[in-house]
């Protein structure tokens, strides 16, 4: 399912057919194009023995606060990039929660997210005012030229794309986030450049 | 030319001018000074809304603050060149702020401090007239705020328009050991930023509208809800809470006036539906943003249970003017039941696009051309979407339609949030009305079945219709469908989907028979 972020409460099904008719076919690969990977769907290894001492650290810090699960979860995103699986049962441990209700929260909310993303995140705006401005070429080119598709992570690893519904920056459309910056009158020479730079930044994931 | 003395540059620190580089300017700037040898104090104010020309430079001069822009990096060499830290002429030499047509001709309550200062500086604020209201809240009873709030008319500018004043009066009466002000930052339509600026260009202005609630309806904690969407806001607002706290605007004793009064910040998750209220009530409270059935209302029975006043943050930072300069002030702007002002927020494909705070009462035409001066694809206005994703997409044969919530709501529109985008005729209606009914497929909470398979199946019928497929009956059946989510679901986000939709197919029905 390209294109849309996952729907929280409509069955898969559904969903499969909303997106398929919302976006043409993956375009036919280009010598440019290099596969890539839905993040969900990314290979994840266990959680590692830092990481889970980042979460239990993150809960025993925020545990006491009102309303702790978002803060609890927004502090381990920022932290670890992601939200490992193996979090679940020490924040449902540390608020007394069931799993399910941890697990409910963490899937309902598009930002979170459960496997590690691309050492670079773009989030693209695709509302209104963005689409007035062509989003969508900006959508289009990252596809078929740099082979990555909303929702997913180009499989060097460099680069997670993202669905994103107004970044407030309406009158300077069309709008994109990369890693927290928020960029204006976006440009498909932008993202080009972008791009490159994401997949020339070292490190593995 | 050199100059002794230091001369103060104000670069905008606000999003929208960051998004076009203007830290890069700034930064330039310090350096082709030093290479001048010319002293400059960089100041990072608000932004004045016109963010065509953001990143927009002002000098101090003798003779006023002389803005430029849009600035480049590349830009700096020449405009020192040309004596730009004097006032000097240049191609982007705008003149003095204020006389700028686009900014003179509005009446700003609200925005009146934007873009002077700095937005977190706490003796600019106090003085360019912060806490005045503040301090005329805290001399006097709790009831006397309140009729000050409905004497100004004052409606919530988060969408619904309900008296702001009323609302505080509910929760004065309700009885409770624990009522809270819940501040919805949410910002979710497209379109709109006015929040944003607000939050990053007068933060204070903001907590300060919190506190004077609290103060109204006896509550002693606060939280706003801010959408993750907007990192460099949730940077100020942090800063400016913090600040606020060690300065004894917030906290035990506000102001020395033994009145206890604190603000807790809390993130969204990128949920639109968390911006109605009773999700957003539950997302603080730390679970799904699902809405909760209404009774009861969150003013007896809001956050934790308690009496709580949700209001958005422009209805908050419009309260501080209120209690300085009396409710009757604030409402003897504005037409018939739309007392005061609004931030309209251009958007889209126009040319100058920006923040437009007037009194209620403007046309359409007004707005999208004398201000929005048409398209920046400079191809005629074919359709404006007005209040968000839920509000209607109207012609051009509507543009002398007044901004009012009743004559806009007379012609089946809805003002909202503020927000218009603006399309050119390029653009295809019936695609607009697909993309209506995914974004509610998207966003629905899941509650109820109109909104959750409604829009789902009115994806499905649209796209039919779209390529011709029986379009009689699925015309009809869409219909159907609209009706059974406006009338049957449970919030206005199922229930108003039909508005943009029925409104692209009313308006513009050739789009939809391309096929
Ligand atoms: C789907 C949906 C989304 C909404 N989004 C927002 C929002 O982002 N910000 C906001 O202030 N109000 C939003 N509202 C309106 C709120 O439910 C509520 O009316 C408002 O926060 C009350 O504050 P006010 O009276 O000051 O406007 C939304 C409503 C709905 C149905
Ligand atoms: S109308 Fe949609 S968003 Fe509102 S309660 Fe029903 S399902 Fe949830
Ligand atoms: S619609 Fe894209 S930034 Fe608002």
């Amino acid at each position: 399912m390209t294109g849309l972020r996952p729907a929280r409460t409509i069955g898969a099904v559904v969903r499969a057919r909303l997106s398929d008719t919302t976006f043409a076919p993956f375009p036919v690969p280009t010598p440019r194009m290099q596969p890539s990977v839905r993040s969900g769907e990314a290979v994840h290894a266990a959680a590692t023995p830092h990481q889970l001492a980042a979460v239990d650290a993150v809960v025993a810090r925020l545990a006491t606060l009102p309303g702790a699960l978002l803060p609890i979860l927004h502090a381990i995103q920022a932290e670890l990039g992601f939200v490992p699986p193996e979090s679940i049962d020490r924040i449902a441990n540390g608020l007394n929660l069931s799993r399910a209700e941890v697990h409910g929260v963490i899937t309902f909310y598009h930002d979170f997210r459960q496997a590690p993303p691309g050492r670079t995140v773009l989030k693209l705006c695709r509302a209104e005012a963005c689409q007035a401005m062509g989003c969508e070429r900006l959508e289009q080119r990252l596809r078929s030229v740099h082979g990555v598709a909303m929702g997913e992570t180009t499989a060097d690893g460099a680069l997670t794309l993202e669905a994103v519904y107004c970044l407030g920056n309406c009158a300077l459309s069309p709008s994109a986030l990369v890693d927290g910056q928020l960029l204006g009158r976006v440009s498909e020479a932008h993202l080009d450049a972008l791009v490159q730079n994401a997949r020339m930044k070292g490190g593995s994931r | 030319m050199t100059f002794t003395g230091t001369v103060t540059v104000f670069v905008p620190r606000d999003s929208a001018a960051k998004s076009m580089g203007a830290d890069a300017v700034a930064d330039a700037i310090v350096r082709v000074a030093s290479e001048h040898q010319q002293a400059v104090q960089i100041v990072r104010n608000g932004s004045r809304g016109m963010l065509w020309l953001e990143p927009m430079v002002e000098v101090k001069t003798p003779s006023g603050r002389i803005a430029y822009g849009p600035v480049t990096v590349a830009d700096i060499a020449g405009l020192f060149a040309k004596g730009f830290l004097q006032g000097g002429a240049h191609a982007l030499r705008q003149g003095p702020v204020g006389e700028i047509a686009y900014f003179k001709k509005q009446t700003r309550l609200t925005f009146a401090r934007i873009g002077l200062t700095d937005p977190l500086s706490l003796s600019d604020y106090e003085a360019n007239g912060g806490l005045v209201g503040l301090r005329a809240a805290l001399a006097k009873s709790a009831a006397a705020i309140v009729d000050e709030m409905v004497a100004s008319g004052l409606r919530g500018r988060g969408g619904a328009g309900f008296p702001a004043g009323i609302k505080w009066r509910t929760v004065l009466g309700a009885a409770a050991d624990q009522k809270y002000i819940a501040c919805n930052a949410d910002e979710g339509d497209s379109g709109t930023f006015s929040d944003r600026m607000v939050i990053e260009g007068d933060p204070f202005m903001l907590l300060e509208g919190m506190v004077i609630a609290g103060l109204a309806v006896g509550a002693t904690e606060g939280y706003i809800y801010l959408r993750s969407e907007y990192p460099d806001a949730h940077i100020v607002l942090m800063a400016a809470i913090a600040r606020a706290r060690a300065a004894g605007w917030l906290g035990a004793s506000v102001l020395g006036s033994g009145k206890p009064f604190e603000v807790h910040l809390r993130l969204g998750a990128g949920a639109y539906i968390c911006g109605e209220e009773t999700a957003m009530l539950e997302s603080l409270e730390g679970k799904r943003g699902i809405v909760r059935a209404k009774p009861p209302l969150p003013a007896l029975q809001g956050l934790w249970g308690k009496p709580t006043v949700v209001n958005n943050v422009m209805t908050l930072a419009a309260v501080p003017w209120i209690l300085q300069h009396g409710g009757a002030a604030y409402a003897a702007h504005g037409v018939g039941r739309s007392k005061g002002t609004l931030p309209f927020q251009l958007a889209g494909n126009v040319k100058y696009g920006g923040l437009v705070e007037v009194p209620f009462g403007i046309t359409l035409r007004e707005l999208l051309h004398d201000f929005g001066g048409g398209t920046a694809s400079g191809r005629p206005i074919r359709a404006v979407q007005v209040g968000g994703p839920l509000g209607a997409y109207l012609p051009t044969s509507k543009f002398d339609l007044g901004l009012d919530y009743e004559a806009f709501a007379a012609a089946g529109g809805m003002i909202g949030h503020g927000g218009l985008v603006v399309f050119d005729d390029t653009v295809d209606m019936a695609k607009m009305a697909r993309y209506a009914m995914e974004f509610c497929a998207i966003e629905s909470c899941g509650k109820c079945t109109p909104c959750r398979i409604g829009s789902t199946r009115g994806t499905e019928v649209i796209d039919r219709l779209r390529q011709g497929d029986r379009r009689p009956q699925q015309e009809a059946l869409l219909r159907d469908l609209c009706d059974t989510m406006a009338n049957a679901s449970l919030c206005a986000m199922g229930g108003l989907t039909p508005m943009p939709v029925l409104s692209a197919l009313n308006h513009f029905p050739e789009d939809f028979r391309r096929n």
